[in-house]
């Protein structure tokens, strides 16, 4: 079984986060990066238990510049063979999706894994547009999955409750928790993960992105907390009756 | 010209999330000068689908083939790009709720139509298409331009709100070729009757201060007195005192609620990403010093044992 996990390169989660140059972009300042966290923890452990239990290879992609080496080196520690770096900026999700595909479509992957969403561009978007660019099945937010020769059953969350389907490969799903249990690379997995090959290719030039970010900026402050006393309750639900007009 | 709502159906019954998604495109499609249409695809009550005229949609069009119930976004997203290029839409709007995730991205790149998802605001017009939209897990807003001749937007659940503006909707029947589906549903689980949590107006939410699954009967009975979801702490989620759905933050899921009540939880960045964008937040902590304060507009600094059981009375008492 052939496998792709797509991974990208987030702010860590617990970075400040403000802007520069006119709010036009994002300020690096004293900002740390890390894999996105639904990528490594579960789009990426998932793909290797499949290979673990069914043989084959997980390949790992990126979309972007040698700043994306480490989470690249770190995702083979974990246990993926090889990986591929698309050497572009990632303009926008479509221009990721469309280098991808690009990449993808002549190399039979049975399976290819994003995660839920990036937490700096919160798109959920990716896998969505790379299943349409290579006209596959594509399965979003994926809690379970389990896979028997060339048919997969699998877990979905949906509004207010859950839908098990199955789906013959190829097809493409979003990661959501629950499809794996996170895994911290082992001095054994970093040493071996020296030896992978992490093979950088150029970007396609006929693509372009879409849509662009104009400015940034941040959420509306919130005023001060009113604090109302613990044996005072009833005035707290009036508060939430009458002023934040809330219940 | 047309905007194009993007209707969701379940059991022949418009979903509430379509609502907001209707008022949505009508704005916009007064922003445009245009008219705003629905589209819905499966089986649906001819009465629901005219209803969406109070949200402001001059006209309803209706795909009624019981292929399309279930959400194969392969198949789907076909139907719609035809529907689309046939009604001569420009601007096609999602809610970016599950069907949204996984419809929008796939017409997007069907219609080579730049997409923004997650958006909090109506387009800005004069001159070019920006829309603004929720970054960095709400640590910050992005305005984004789309600078395609065609628009996909999803909006962010709650974030615009349902508008009535009255009339009534013409529901037109259309045909379309319905590929035949790869993926078999083979069982559909409601968790309850409750009220899902990516819809929620009012959302109870518990965290690690509650020392065990046994203590959630006061949480739940708080939502239940308020017609409210509840939701949980990673930290929660993690040792599965509470299903995986409910996990809210960064790493779960980005709620907007009209008020979100947080008892024993305490506000570390990664779960504030996830529902700071609240319009009313309530902290309930025994701690006076956890952070959650400074993000709260209202808080209790108190036992939760204590305090949840009188606010549940003080509730009963007001909901009579
Ligand atoms: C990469 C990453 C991503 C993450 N993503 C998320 C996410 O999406 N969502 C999320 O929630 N977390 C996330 N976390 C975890 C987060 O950092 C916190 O660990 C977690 O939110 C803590 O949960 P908690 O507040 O329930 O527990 P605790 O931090 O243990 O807090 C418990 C609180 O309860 C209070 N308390 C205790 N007893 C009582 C009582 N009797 N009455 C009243 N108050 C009481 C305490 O004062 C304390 O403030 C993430 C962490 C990382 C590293
Ligand atoms: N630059 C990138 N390179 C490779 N994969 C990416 C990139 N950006 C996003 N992805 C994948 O797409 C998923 C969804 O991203 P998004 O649509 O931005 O929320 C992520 O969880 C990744 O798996």
């Amino acid at each position: 079984m052939k496998i792709l996990v797509c991974i990208s390169k987030v702010p860590d989660t617990t970075s400040k986060i403000a802007f520069t140059d006119n709010n036009t972009k994002f300020s690096e300042d004293g900002v740390t990066y890390i894999m996105n966290p639904t990528d490594e923890w579960y789009a990426l452990v998932r793909g290797v238990e499949l290979k673990e239990a069914h043989g084959g290879s997980v390949t790992v992609v990126c979309v972007g510049d040698s700043s994306n080496d480490q989470i690249i080196r770190k995702s083979l520690a974990i246990g993926a063979d090889d990986a591929v770096r698309i050497d572009a900026q990632p303009d926008d999700s479509y221009f990721v999706a469309a280098q991808i595909a690009n990449y993808a479509k002549e190399q039979g992957f049975d399976v290819i894994i994003t995660g839920k969403e990036t937490i700096n561009y919160n798109g959920s978007v990716v896998g969505g547009m790379l299943a349409e660019l290579l006209d596959l099945p594509y399965v979003a937010l994926v809690t379970k999955m389990d896979i028997a020769g060339n048919e997969a059953t699998i877990e979905r969350e949906i509004e207010g409750g859950k839908e098990i389907l199955s789906v013959p490969t190829p097809f493409v799903i979003s990661a959501n928790k629950g499809l794996a249990e996170q895994r911290i690379p082992n001095m054994r997995g970093i040493m071996a993960a020296r030896k992978k090959p992490l093979n950088v290719i150029p970007a396609d030039a006929g693509i372009s992105a879409n849509t662009s970010v104009v400015s940034y900026s941040a959420p509306p402050a919130r005023t001060a907390c009113k604090y109302v006393d613990a044996d005072n309750v009833d005035e707290l639900i009036r508060l939430l009756h009458e002023e934040a007009k809330a219940i | 010209m047309a905007v194009i709502a993007y209707i969701e159906l379940s059991g022949n019954k418009v979903k509430k999330a379509s609502l907001e998604t209707a008022s949505y495109a009508a704005a916009t499609a007064q922003k445009l000068g245009t008219e705003a249409i629905g589209l819905a695809l499966g089986s649906a009550d001819a009465s629901e689908l005219e209803a969406l005229g109070k949200y402001g949609l001059s006209k309803v069009v209706h795909v009624n083939n019981a292929q399309l119930d279930n959400l194969d976004s392969r198949v789907q997203s076909k139907v719609v790009a035809d529907q689309m290029n046939a009604l001569g839409g420009k601007v096609l709007v999602f809610s970016h709720n599950y069907t949204g995730k996984a419809l929008a991205p796939r017409l997007s790149a069907r219609l080579n139509a730049g997409l923004v998802a997650g958006a909090v605001a109506l387009p800005e017009t004069d001159g070019g298409f920006v829309v603004e939209k929720t970054a960095f897990s709400g640590k910050g807003l992005a305005k984004v331009s789309i600078n395609s001749d065609l628009k996909v937007i999803s909006i962010g659940p709650n974030s615009f709100g349902v508008k009535e503006v009255g009339g009534s909707a013409a529901v037109e029947t259309a045909d379309a070729a319905v590929e035949a589906s790869s993926v078999t549903v083979k069982e559909t689980v409601k968790l309850s009757d409750k009220i899902p949590l990516s819809e929620a107006e009012l959302v109870v939410s518990a965290g690690r201060g509650l020392r065990g699954p046994e203590n959630w009967g006061m949480v739940e009975e708080m939502a239940d007195i308020l017609g409210a979801a509840t939701a949980c702490s990673r930290a929660v989620s993690d040792v599965d005192w509470r299903p995986h759905h409910e996990h809210v933050g960064q790493t779960g899921l980005a709620i907007s609620p009209n008020l979100y009540i947080a008892i024993a939880i305490s506000g570390a960045i990664q779960h504030l990403a996830g529902v700071s964008s609240s319009k009313t937040i309530v902290v309930v902590n025994k701690d006076p010093e956890a952070p959650f304060f400074k993000s709260a507009d209202y808080g209790i600094v108190g036992d939760a044992f204590d305090v949840v059981p009188k606010m549940n009375a003080a509730l009963k008492k007001l909901k009579g």
